[in-house]
Order: C-alpha cells, then structure tokens, then sequence
C-alpha cells in the first residue's frame, strides 16, 4: 500500500450514469479501495459479471477490467461459466436487488447451494431504481411505490439470511454509512474460498427516497444510521423490536469445499480411468 | 474420445461425441426428453478429456454459464428441446449481441407446451429463426441421420467459432434416439475452426471489421462484453441511431451476406423435374423412397434436402420452383418451412403442403407419394 488510493487507476474515463446521491458511488469507491488495500495494482486478476439495473452499471463499462453485463437476473450463471473455467480469477457480480432476489432469485440460491467460489455483491436500494421506482421483492411492508400507490401488500425478503440458509461460506450486510466495515467485508468475501454474498442497503434518493418522504440522500443515510443493529445487538432483541430494523455485519464465516475444488477433483478421478 | 471407424451408436451420442471432437470443454444442460441423452453422455465422457459439463438449475442458468464459459476461450454447448429452448430465447439474443459462439442443440419434440414430450416434432423451425426479439439472424442446421448427427455437431461448431455467433442444431427426437452405424474419421481428416484471437494491443472486439477478434476473459484485454447495444470497442451507446443501424446490421450482415458459404443442401434431379419436394431432419427420410418410388411411376421428380435451415437457402429452392410446377413441402407441423419455400417459390410454382402432428407418427413415403402422382399427373 505504498502508492495513494487512486479511483482512476481502477476506473475508465467515462462519466458514470448514477444519479446525484446515489448509493452505488459509495459501493463502487468502498470496493476498488479494498482491492487497493488488498495490493491490486490493476483488476487483471478480476472478472467482473452484471445484469440489468443501476447498480449493474457499477463495473461496467467503468472498471478497467474484463466485465460482462448480461440479461436481467443471469449475471450469477455468466459469472459461474467464467469461474469454473477459469478459477485462478476473482470472478465478483454486481447487481442490484431486482436483479439478483427479484428475476434472478433461483441463481443466487443455487450458487450458493454449489458453493460456487465467486462474490455476489447486491446493492439493495430496496426498489426497481432504473425503471421509476416498482415494488421491488425487498420493498418494506406498507410503504408506496409506482406500482402499490397505496402502499405495499407484501414482506420484504431477507436476502442475507435466505442466502446463509443456503450454504454460503460468507454472509455480510452494511448500509452505504458503514463504509469502513464494507470495505473490510469486500476484502473479506474476495479471498473466501466458496461462495461470498455481501448485501448493501443503499440509497435511492430518486426513485424511493423523494417519494417515501425523505428531503435527500443525507436524510436516507441518517435514517440507515438510526435504525442499524448489529447482529450481536439483534440477538438481544424481539421480533417486534426488530421491526424496521437494518440488522447489519457478518452472519455466516466458514469454510466448505468449493465447486471449482469439487469439479476438478472430479475431472481428476476421471482423466484417471 | 471415439477412435475412427464404423461404429453403431444412437444419435444423441453421435452428436455428444462430435461436439467432443470438435474441441467442446464446456456443457451445461437441464434434463429434458429427449435431450437429456446428450447431457448423460458428455457428464461421462467430457471429464475425461478435461471438460466440464454441469447440471444447472434450468435452461436460462445452462445457456447463460456457457455464455460465460464461452468468453474464457472455450468451446462450449448446451441441449435440450422445444420448452427449454423457449427458456434460453432471451439470452440466444444475448449470445447474438455480443457475438458469443456457443451451440444449442434441441432436438424437438411434439409443443406447443408440454405436448407430447417423449413424441417427435418438428415445430421449432421458426422458434430457431425468430425466437428472440429483436432484429437478428440465426445460423440453424438440421440432420437427418446419426452420421449427420455427427458431421452437423462439427459443422456447428465451427459455425459458431468462424462466425462469433450462437448456432442452432436442430435435431428431433427420432434423429436423437435412433441408432445407426456411422463412420468416424480420422481425426487429421476432420476441419476444426478456432476463433479469430487479437494480437496484443488490439482493442476493437466489437466492430472494425465484419468478424472481429474475440479476446478471452483473463488475458488482459480488459474487454468490455455487453448485450446492450455498443461501439466497436464495447462501449454502451444506447441512444444513438446510428450506432445501434451499424452494429445490428453488421451482425445480421455477417450471417445473411455469408450465406452461400453457410448453406448446405442435398440436391436430386432439381434440373429436370416437374414436380419437386423441399424437406428435412426426420422427415427427409421417408421423402428419398417416395421420390424414388415417383421417378420409377413416370413422375419426374426432385428433392431438395435442407441441411441448412437458417439462413433458408434461398438459391437452392429458387431454381426448384423455375423447374418444377409444383413443391410439396412435408413437414411435421402445422406448416412452417411451407411458408419459406412459398416466399422464395414467389408463384414461379405451387407449394403444396403436407403436415402431419401428433403421437410421433412419421409422414410416411406412402403419403409424400400419394401427394406426387396427384398433383405430377
């Protein structure tokens, strides 16, 4: 970590599309920090998959890097393609919460499930930010979008939790105010043989934050920073003290045999015979 | 790996070890009738040559992580039939877009829906032509016999590298579950395509040149792969007209301008006949005994066989339709080849049709014959 932490040095010179307060800025800085801090010169040893949505945007096209963006909710079997041919990549996935709980759902529990070795990062601004501002599958009970003007009928999911119940080797959720906790997780979820899942609770002062009643971003970011429990804190509580309630830190850290490990001791056994 | 020689095998092996042969590395599939044959034999036979072949979650998953596993370098297929090739419609178009080569066989069964799923039929002709949205075009290709089963697979592939484009195998399920004796080259003998790779310090993947040079992730292109539509160098421009005109057409243009070099058909007594028949896959096989049977009535009588389907060879059937009166277009559907030849027949001949669906029952020679002596007397 001689050299100073330099974006540019990570990013390709193209104005990126977020909006003013976006939370995807936050994420996009907070991860090429710690592949700063993890001593990558440049994203030669990275593979980067998206699909569809703002936060698909984060690595691509901005990072100097090998990025795919790919069709709505795919960018986990695209990224499962490019690992297992090729596990000497850090093969990392951003997206957004519709795109990876919402249209791609059934990929992010089987690879977890396969303990494929790469990192999902969701960005969960808990509405369908590109499109205006839908109900989204993380869309909190009661409050309005475009489409449930009168309030949202349905639960929220809890994706990190569904995602630890489904066999990965790490779990972490933050809000785009505890950045330095991100930044560690990021390192952390990039070096975890097996299948690394970080949720991002972010903000999206356009298409959520303006029409639930908040004046601006900084007024999303207070509310994430007031109603954030730490998982210590949250075990300490009811269920009906957690209501509304951002449980945050890292919920699952273990190790597993990972599918890259199990694919190739089978390719072994069989070049064997 | 098969050594050459004759050998007795079922289609759907065939087709699994030509794919192997012509440098598969990567399959991933979803069991389906009457595909799932294709996947069993490459999860026993690809490890051994060191290629992975994995059970997704479904079609959208299987088509999706050869996609990726394409943009590493490898040679990579999935199979399956009318339902999952549904599935896989909206990431073929992300295959097209961003010029990545894979292979899909579907061998096709009775639809629409679940049909008659252990039946054979031929209703995916169009679905291998239009099933994406958008504007594109399809490289489809289609067997009528183990050994094409064979031959076709290596065809495709090479299609596919040569091309930068997703090629469609379009088999059907008496071509994937009959057996034959077939003969095996030797290996020298075979022609294997590779992709074009760039030279160090190229940077236009997307554009420049009809068929660009594919980079494989992890070489330090830094290659920016997206199915929104972009400039040369991969770059989304999803506003400007012009941008979208160029790209689009030059994709499209690559397969369609190319057409005579990708078309392959079996041609008899076009020349000289007065009544001709336009088939393929299963049912060509029933076609060769009732032209035969026609030509000995009197009946002067040609064939043509499409082992390509897309693009539709147009040449070939053109000069039919000036020789011939009339063309009969057997097909195990509700008419869809039918429409193709009558496009490209534009009055120069009646195109009579002749569809039969349901239970796997093939058009018999008895029928197509029936049909010539009526309308060639």
């Amino acid at each position: 970590m001689s050299e100073e932490f330099s974006l540019r040095t990570y990013l390709r010179d193209i104005q990126p599309p977020f909006c003013a307060g976006c939370g995807a800025f936050t994420v996009m800085n907070t991860f090429l920090r710690a592949v700063h801090e993890m001593g990558h010169k440049d994203l030669r040893g990275f593979a980067f998959c998206s699909g569809i949505g703002c936060s698909s945007w984060i690595p691509s096209p901005h990072f100097k890097a090998d990025t795919i963006h790919v069709t709505h909710g795919r960018s986990i079997p695209v990224a499962t393609g490019v690992k297992l041919m090729r596990p000497d990549l850090n093969v990392v996935v951003f997206g957004g919460d519709g795109d990876i709980v919402g249209i791609g759902l059934s990929h992010l529990i089987h690879a977890a499930r396969r303990n494929v070795d790469i990192t999902v990062v969701m960005v969960n601004n808990m509405i369908y930010g590109m499109t205006g501002g839908q109900v989204a599958p993380t869309t909190p009970f009661k409050l309005p979008t475009t489409t449930t003007p009168y309030g949202n009928f349905e639960r929220a999911l809890d994706a990190s939790k569904l995602i630890a119940s489904a066999g990965a080797c790490y779990v972490a959720r933050w809000t785009t105010t505890h950045v330095s906790q991100l930044k560690e997780s990021f390192k952390t979820a990039v070096n975890t043989k097996g299948f690394a899942f970080i949720e991002v609770i972010s903000q999206c002062p356009t298409a959520f934050g303006r029409r639930v009643g908040f004046k601006d971003a900084g007024e999303m970011l207070q509310w994430f920073k007031a109603n954030s429990v730490t998982v210590e804190e949250a075990n300490k509580l009811t269920e009906e003290e957690l209501q509304n309630k951002i449980v945050v830190g890292e919920f699952v850290k273990k190790e597993a045999p990972s599918l890259t490990e199990t694919v190739y001791a089978v390719l072994k056994e069989a070049q064997k015979k | 790996m098969l050594n050459p020689g004759i050998k007795f095998m079922q289609g759907s092996q065939a087709l699994a070890e030509a794919a192997i042969t012509a440098g598969l590395r990567f399959f991933a599939g979803y069991p389906i009738t009457p595909a799932s044959e294709i996947a069993e034999h490459l999860a026993k036979e690809l490890p051994k040559v060191g290629g992975i072949a994995i059970q997704m979650e479904d079609e959208i998953a299987s088509i999706a992580t050869i996609i990726g596993a394409s943009w590493t370098g490898a040679k990579v297929m999935t199979a399956t039939s009318g339902p999952g090739f549904s599935l896989m419609q909206e990431n073929i178009g992300l295959a097209f877009m961003t010029e990545t080569p894979l292979v899909i066989a579907d061998m096709q069964r009775a639809g629409p829906s679940t049909g008659q799923a252990t039946k054979c039929g031929q209703g995916d002709v169009m679905q291998a032509r239009w099933g994406t949205h958008g504007d594109y075009a399809s490289i489809t290709l289609s067997p009528n016999s183990v050994q094409e089963m064979f031959d076709l697979t290596i065809r495709a592939f090479n299609l596919a590298e040569k091309y930068r484009t997703p090629v469609i195998l379009l088999g059907d399920e008496i071509i994937a579950h009959m057996r034959e004796s077939i003969i095996i080259p030797p290996k020298n003998s075979i022609e294997i395509v590779n992709r074009k790779k760039p030279r160090p310090g190229e940077t236009m993947f997307f554009g420049g040149e009809e068929i660009p040079p594919m980079p494989s992730i992890g070489e330090g292109f830094n290659v920016t792969v997206t199915g929104s539509t972009h400039d040369e160098y991969g770059i989304r421009i999803t506003a400007d007209p012009v941008g979208h005109r160029k790209l689009v057409k030059r994709l499209v243009g690559k397969i369609l301008n190319n057409a005579d070099e990708i078309v392959e058909v079996e041609a008899y007594n076009t020349e000289n006949c007065k009544i001709g028949v336009v088939s393929f896959g299963c049912t060509s096989r029933a076609v060769y005994e009732a032209v035969e049977r026609a030509n000995e009535k009197g009946v002067k009588t040609g064939f043509i066989r499409l082992k390509t389907l897309w693009p539709f060879p147009e040449k070939q059937v053109k000069v039919l339709a000036q020789t011939a009166k009339t063309i009969l277009v057997p097909e195990m559907n509700l008419r869809q080849i039918f429409f193709e030849v009558t496009r490209v027949a534009e009055g120069a001949a009646k195109v009579v049709p002749l569809n039969k669906i349901g239970g796997g029952e093939m058009i018999t020679p008895e029928e197509i014959l029936a049909v010539l002596l009526k309308e060639g007397a």
